[in-house]
C-alpha cells in the first residue's frame, strides 16, 4: 500500500535510487525469457540436449585440464619421468576415431537430409568404428603390459593408462549413446515431440562425438609430442 | 491411441506406485526433499561429532562408556585417543561441507523451487536429476562406511582382503584422518602411514569421488533447465545464484574428481603422482616411490576447494535477498549489481585458491597476485552487504522467523567476510595459518551463514512445501538462542587463534603458552552444547509443523514470485497444466497506486505506469536480450 510508504521514506529511497520511488534500478527490463517463442509457450525444446552435451563437454573438459595440467607439472617435478615409446597401433586408434568423426557427420546431415536409410547405416558405422576405436586401445594396452610396461612402471606410463581409461570410458559413453540412436531408427515416430527428442538426442551425440575425437588427438599429442 | 492424447504442454501424470512417487522419483520437489533429508540427517551426525570434539577439548580424558563400546580401540574404556579427535575433525568437516553445505543448499532448496520460479513444469533431465541424488547418497553411505572400516576390527578386518595396504583397517579410530583436506603425501601411502590411514581413506576418497558425480549430474540440470527451460520474462536473484553455483560446480568438482582419481592410484596402484621420493615414514623409507608432487594435491583440491566455499554460500546468498525483500516489503536494492556481483564472486573464486597455500612455500610474486585477487572478492561482497542494507533501509519490517535468519546471514556473512582480509594478506596469514583464527573465519562465513541461509529458505518456503505454517515462537526462539549462540562460539576462536593455539589439536593442557585460554575453551565448549540442543528445538518444530500446523494458504508471505501462484503444495507439474507467464519482476513491492503492496508476478494489468508495463511485456519475446 502506498500510504504506509511516509514522506520519509520516499525521499531516501529517492536518494538511493530503490525503491517504489525509482523501481529502474531493479534491472528488469532487459531481460528477456528463454525457452518460450512465437508466442507458443513450448513446455518442451529440443534445444535443452544441445545445451545439455555443451554443458557435459564443459565439465569433462575440466576433468581432462585437471589431468593434465598434474601431467605437465608431474613431467617437471621429478627425475623419473621416462617416457614411453608409443604403441604403434596408436595410429590406428587416432586414424580410426578421425574416420568416424567424419561417418558421423555424414550420419548427421543424412537426417538433416531426411534420409533415414542412410543415416542409420552411416551411425552403424560409426558404431562400429567406435568399437574398433576402443578394441585398438586395448590391444595398445597389451602391447604394453607384453613389454612389461604398467600402470606403476613410471609416471608417463601412469599417466599413459589414466587417460586412456578416462578417455576410453567417455567414449563409451558416446557408444552407448550411438546404440540408443541405432535402435531408434527402427522404432515407429509416434509424436511430434518424440521425433523432436531424436533429432535432439542426434545432434548432441553427434557433437559429443566431435568432442571425443578432438580430446583423442588432443591427449594423443600431449603423451607422445609434447616436450 | 493413447499416444495421441499426449498434448505439449500437460506432459505428465504423476506416478501411482509409492516407489515411483516417493523413493525413485523424478519429481524435481520429491528429490529437492530426499536432498534436504539427507542434509538434515547429515548435519545431526555433524553436529555431534562436533560437540564429541568440544567435550574433549574441555575434558580431556574423560570417560563416555558408550563410545567405549562402540570402538573400543579408538576410545579404549571410553576415553577419546588423539586419533579418535582427528578422525572426528575430519569426518565432521567433511559430512559438513560436501553433505550438509553442498546439498541442501542447491540439491535441496534448488531442486525444489528452481524449476517452480521459473515457471518450468520439471528440471530438463528428470531422470539424470534422480540420479544425482541417489548418486550422493551412495557417497554419504560409503562415508559412514568409512568410519567403521577404520573403526571397528571386525568391518576393518573384511576391507583388509580388498587390499592390506590401501584397504587395511581396523585401526581403532573413528574414521580416516587426514582432515577433510586430506592432504598428500600422507594420504595418498596407506596403511603404512600410520592410525586412520588405511581403509578409512581409500573409503573417504571413493565417497567424495561418487559425490563428485553426483554434484555433476545435478549442475548439468540445474544450467540446462535455467538456460532453457524459463518462461518469458524471467529473472530472479535466487535462481541466478543456482545458476552461478551450478557452473562453480561444473567447473570445480571435475578437478576433484581427477585429483580424487589420482590420490586413490597412489593408493591401490602404485602410482607416484604425489608421493615424493625418499620419502620416510613411520620409521621405514618407501623405497617403491619417486618423483611426486604432494604440492600439486594442495594445488588441485584448493581449485575445487576455493569455488566450493561460494558453492555452499551463493544459494545463501540468493534465498536472502529474495527474503530480505519479501519482508521489507521493498524491492530488491540494485538488483542488477547484486546479479554482477553473483557473477563476479563466482568468477573470482577460481583465481584464488593460492591463498590456501601462502605457507607452501610459493613464490612470493604468486602470492601477492593471490592476495590482490583474493582481497578484491572484498568489492563484490561489499557492493551485496550494501544492497542488502539498502533494501532494508527505511523499510517496514515485518520480523518473521524467515527475515531473522536472512538478517543474521548478513550479520554473519560481515562477521565472518571481515576476517578473510585479514587472512587474504599473505604476511598476516603466515601468522594466522593453521590457528583457530582460520576456523572461526570459515566457519562463520561459509559454515554458519549459510546454514543461516538455509534456515530461513526453510521457515520461508516450508508453507509452500507442505501447507502449513512452522510455528513462529519456536522459530523466533530457535534463531535467537542459534544467532547468540554461534557469536558465543566463534568471536572467542579468534581470540584463541591470536593466542596462536593451533586447529586440529586434540588437547591443550599439555602447552604452557596456552594455559591461561582454559576458560575461554569452556566458555566455547558450554556455548556449543547450548547452541546444538537448540537446535532440536529446530527438528521438533519442523516434525511438529508437517502434521500440527497451521494451515498455511497459497500465499502466506504476500510474495510475488511464481511458486506463491500455485496450488500448496504444488501440483505434480507445478502449475496443473498451464504455462505461467511474467509480465513483471519479482520484487514488485510497496507499488504506488496498486490495490494491495504488493503485485504477483503474473498479474498482467494493474496501475502500474503504463509505458513502463508496455515496456515488460513488450520484451517477453525477444530472447536473450541483455
Amino acid at each position: 500500500m502506498a500510504a504506509t510508504v511516509t514522506g520519509t521514506d520516499r525521499l531516501i529511497e529517492a536518494t538511493m535510487g530503490g525503491g517504489p520511488g525509482s523501481r529502474d534500478g531493479n534491472g528488469f527490463h532487459k531481460n528477456g525469457g528463454g525457452g518460450a517463442e512465437d508466442g507458443h509457450p513450448l513446455r518442451f525444446s529440443p534445444a535443452r540436449y544441445r545445451i545439455g552435451v555443451w554443458v557435459a563437454i564443459g565439465s569433462i573438459l575440466m576433468l581432462f585440464v585437471a589431468l593434465s595440467s598434474s601431467y605437465i607439472v608431474r613431467s617437471a617435478s621429478g627425475d623419473d619421468w621416462r617416457p614411453i615409446v608409443m604403441p604403434k597401433v596408436l595410429w590406428l586408434s587416432t586414424a580410426v576415431i578421425l574416420i568416424s568423426s567424419f561417418t558421423m557427420e555424414v550420419s548427421r546431415r543424412s537426417l538433416k537430409a531426411l534420409n533415414d536409410a542412410g543415416y542409420g547405416r552411416w551411425l552403424a558405422i560409426t558404431l562400429i568404428l567406435g568399437l574398433g576405436f576402443l578394441a585398438s586401445q586395448l590391444m595398445a594396452w597389451r602391447q604394453l603390459v607384453r613389454q612389461g610396461v604398467y600402470m606403476s612402471s613410471n609416471p608417463h606410463s601412469s599417466f599413459f593408462y589414466l587417460f586412456t581409461a578416462a578417455h576410453g570410458l567417455h567414449l563409451f559413453g558416446g557408444i552407448l549413446a550411438l546404440g540408443y540412436l541405432v535402435l531408434r531408427t527402427t522404432r515407429k515416430r509416434d509424436t511430434v515431440e518424440g521425433e523432436l527428442k531424436r533429432l535432439g538426442a542426434a545432434e548432441a551425440t553427434t557433437i559429443y562425438w566431435h568432442f571425443m575425437d578432438g580430446l583423442w588427438v588432443a591427449l594423443f599429442l600431449l603423451l607422445f609430442f609434447w616436450k | 491411441m493413447a499416444e495421441a492424447t499426449h498434448d505439449v504442454v500437460h506432459r505428465h501424470e504423476p506416478p501411482k506406485g509409492f516407489i515411483r512417487k516417493y523413493i525413485f522419483s523424478l519429481d524435481h520437489k520429491v528429490i529437492g526433499i530426499q536432498y534436504i533429508l539427507l542434509a538434515l540427517t547429515a548435519v545431526l551426525v555433524g553436529m555431534m561429532m562436533s560437540v564429541l570434539m568440544r567435550l574433549n577439548l574441555s575434558w580431556p580424558g574423560s570417560k563416555l562408556s558408550i563410545l567405549g563400546t562402540l570402538f573400543p580401540t579408538g576410545a579404549p574404556g571410553g576415553v577419546m585417543s588423539g586419533e579418535f579427535y582427528l578422525s572426528l575433525v575430519t569426518m565432521h568437516g567433511t559430512i559438513m561441507v560436501f553433505f550438509v553445505l553442498t546439498t541442501a543448499p542447491q540439491g535441496g532448496f534448488g531442486n525444489y523451487f528452481l524449476p517452480i520460479q521459473i515457471g518450468a513444469d520439471d528440471m530438463a533431465f528428470p531422470v539424470l536429476n534422480m540420479m544425482s541424488f541417489w548418486v550422493t547418497l551412495v557417497g554419504f553411505l560409503v562415508l559412514l562406511t568409512a568410519i567403521f572400516a577404520e573403526g571397528n576390527q571386525a568391518v576393518g578386518a573384511w576391507f583388509g582382503k580388498l587390499g592390506e595396504s590401501a584397504f587395511g583397517g581396523g585401526s581403532g579410530t573413528v574414521g580416516p584422518i587426514g582432515g577433510w583436506t586430506g592432504y598428500a603425501p600422507l594420504s595418498a601411502l596407506g596403511k603404512v602411514a600410520g592410525p586412520g590411514q588405511g581403509a578409512g581413506v581409500s573409503l573417504w576418497i571413493i565417497s567424495i569421488a561418487i559425490f563428485c558425480v553426483g554434484s555433476l549430474l545435478g549442475a548439468l540440470n540445474f544450467i540446462t533447465t535455467l538456460l532453457n527451460m524459463r518462461t518469458r520474462g524471467m529473472s530472479l536473484l535466487t535462481c541466478w545464484a543456482w545458476f552461478t553455483t551450478a557452473v562453480l560446480a561444473l567447473l570445480s568438482f571435475p578437478v576433484l574428481l581427477g585429483a580424487g582419481i589420482l590420490l586413490l592410484l597412489d593408493r591401490i596402484a602404485g602410482t607416484s603422482f604425489f608421493i615424493p621420493g625418499n620419502l620416510y615414514v613411520s620409521g621405514s623409507l618407501l623405497p617403491l616411490h619417486n618423483g611426486g608432487s604432494p604440492l600439486l594435491w594442495q594445488h588441485l583440491f584448493w581449485f575445487f576447494g576455493h569455488p566450493e566455499v561460494y558453492i555452499a554460500i551463493l544459494p545463501g546468498m540468493g534465498a536472502t535477498s529474495h527474503i530480505l525483500s519479501t519482508f521489507a516489503r521493498k524491492p530488491v536494492f540494485g538488483y542488477r549489481a547484486m546479479v554482477f556481483a553473483i557473477f563476479a564472486i563466482g568468477m573470482l573464486g577460481f583465481f584464488v585458491w593460492g591463498h590456501h597455500m601462502f605457507i607452501s612455500g610459493m613464490s612470493p610474486y604468486s602470492a601477492v597476485a593471490f592476495s590482490i585477487l583474493t582481497l578484491s572478492i572484498g568489492v563484490p561482497s561489499a557492493i551485496k552487504t550494501f544492497n542488502w542494507i539498502g533494501t532494508l533501509w527505511g523499510a517496514k519490517i515485518r520480523f518473521t522467523t524467515p527475515m531473522l535468519f536472512a538478517i543474521g546471514f548478513v550479520s554473519l556473512f560481515v562477521a565472518g567476510g571481515v576476517t578473510g582480509l585479514v587472512l587474504g594478506q599473505t604476511s598476516l596469514d603466515f601468522f594466522f595459518h593453521d590457528t583457530y583464527f582460520v576456523t572461526a573465519h570459515f566457519h562463520l562465513v561459509m559454515g554458519v551463514a549459510s546454514i543461516f541461509g538455509m534456515f530461513a529458505a526453510i521457515y520461508f518456503w516450508f508453507p509452500k512445501m507442505f501447507g502449513r505454517m512452522m510455528n513462529e515462537s519456536l522459530g523466533k526462539f530457535h534463531f535467537w538462542i542459534t544467532f547468540l549462540g554461534v557469536y558465543a562460539i566463534f568471536v572467542p576462536f579468534h581470540a584463541m587463534g591470536m593466542l596462536g593455539m593451533p586447529r586440529r589439536y586434540s588437547r591443550f593442557d599439555e602447552y604452557e603458552f596456552l594455559k591461561h585460554s582454559k576458560g575461554l575453551v569452556l566458555f566455547v565448549t558450554v556455548a556449543a552444547i547450548i547452541t546444538v540442543a537448540v537446535q532440536f528445538v529446530f527438528y521438533f518444530n519442523l516434525v511438529w509443523s508437517l502434521f500440527k500446523g497451521k494451515k498455511a494458504s497459497d500465499n502466506p508471505w504476500e510474495a510475488t514470485t511464481l511458486e506463491w501462484t500455485t496450488a500448496t503444495p504444488p501440483p505434480h507439474d507445478n502449475f496443473a497444466g498451464h504455462v505461467p507467464i511474467v509480465y513483471r519482476g519479482p520484487y514488485e513491492f510497496s507499488v504506488p497506486g496498486a490495490p494491495k503492496d504488493y503485485v504477483m508476478q503474473t498479474e498482467p494489468e494493474g496501475i502500474e505506469v503504463s509505458s513502463r508495463l508496455g515496456e515488460i511485456s513488450g520484451n517477453g519475446g525477444d530472447g536473450h536480450r541483455h
